[in-house]
């Protein structure tokens, strides 16, 4: 492995690594449920996508052939948290969950 | 004739066995089986989910149109990162957002990647299918957000699912 490719492996992983740093400390740092909401279902999309190609570049080198499934990994991830995140969503506005102060709009239950 | 030998979305079927080729060590007799075996079940099981089977007109646009999605989720992040280590109060806000969109799997397509970029999230759909409630986490205008999604998202589906 060349040490240009090493390099960017290791700054792919720090960017996901920084990424899903923040997304846990938005789901610490954010007011409310709703704001919540968009830490680690967001900022770690990124995170994971970065660790996930550092991954698939470090085994596509090593000569084991391409990593698909890495990449598979992340299909269904970015598949699957939409989904999840919407759930949350509506099971909030469904318990009524209020969101915080200054948020304009309304969440409607129906 | 694929739908009487029990294939009813062979799209999906074909999908569903690739990927299982690719998710198994390699090819093999046995992972070939069970993926034919997988490919024709679940269409079966999940034939109730679809009310009708979704016709692609132009599938080709759909690689340009991932490649938007995925360049956005990276500037996107860049900036709800922001938001999260400054100091400053994020101004949420709950956007109705105005559905031009028929069909109900571009819809959820729609909603998917609202939900995956980052700064809104979709978080219901009327029972009409005209509306869909956005939750935006640092919005300033709701009809900024309204447009942007439109020009970018809605209308390369509309292309799309026409």
């Amino acid at each position: 492995m060349s040490e240009v490719t090493e390099y960017i492996i290791a700054g792919l992983l720090l960017l996901g690594g920084a990424f899903s740093l923040i997304g846990a400390l938005g789901l610490a740092r954010l007011p409310d449920f709703f704001t919540r909401l968009h830490g680690p279902t967001k900022a770690t999309t990124l995170g994971v996508g970065a660790i996930m190609l550092s991954s698939v570049i470090y085994f596509s080198n090593s000569g084991e052939g391409l990593g698909v499934a890495e990449i598979l990994i992340t299909v269904f991830l970015f598949l699957t948290a939409p989904v999840s995140a919407n759930m949350l969503a509506k099971a909030a506005m469904h318990i009524g969950v209020s969101p915080m102060d200054g948020t304009r709009g309304n969440p409607w239950d129906q | 004739m694929l739908a009487r030998i029990g294939f009813p979305q062979p799209w999906l079927s074909l999908l569903l066995f690739i990927t299982w080729q690719l998710l198994s060590d390699g090819i093999s007799g046995g992972s070939v089986v069970l993926g034919l075996i997988l490919a024709w079940a679940i269409p079966r099981i999940t034939y109730g989910f679809w009310p009708e089977p979704p016709g692609f007109v132009n599938a080709w646009r759909m690689p340009v149109y991932l490649a938007i999605v995925l360049w956005d989720i990276v500037l996107a992040s860049f900036s709800v990162a922001k938001l999260i280590l400054s100091p400053r109060k994020p101004r949420p806000a709950f956007i109705c957002y105005p559905l031009q969109l028929e069909h109900p799997l571009a819809i959820s397509i729609l909603a998917s990647t609202i939900s995956l970029t980052p700064g809104t999230v979709s978080a219901d759909v009327s029972d009409d299918q005209k509306l869909l409630l956005i939750h935006a986490l640092d919005a300033e205008d709701n009809q900024a957000v309204i447009d942007s999604i439109h020009n970018r998202y809605e209308k390369p589906l509309m292309e799309m699912f026409k």
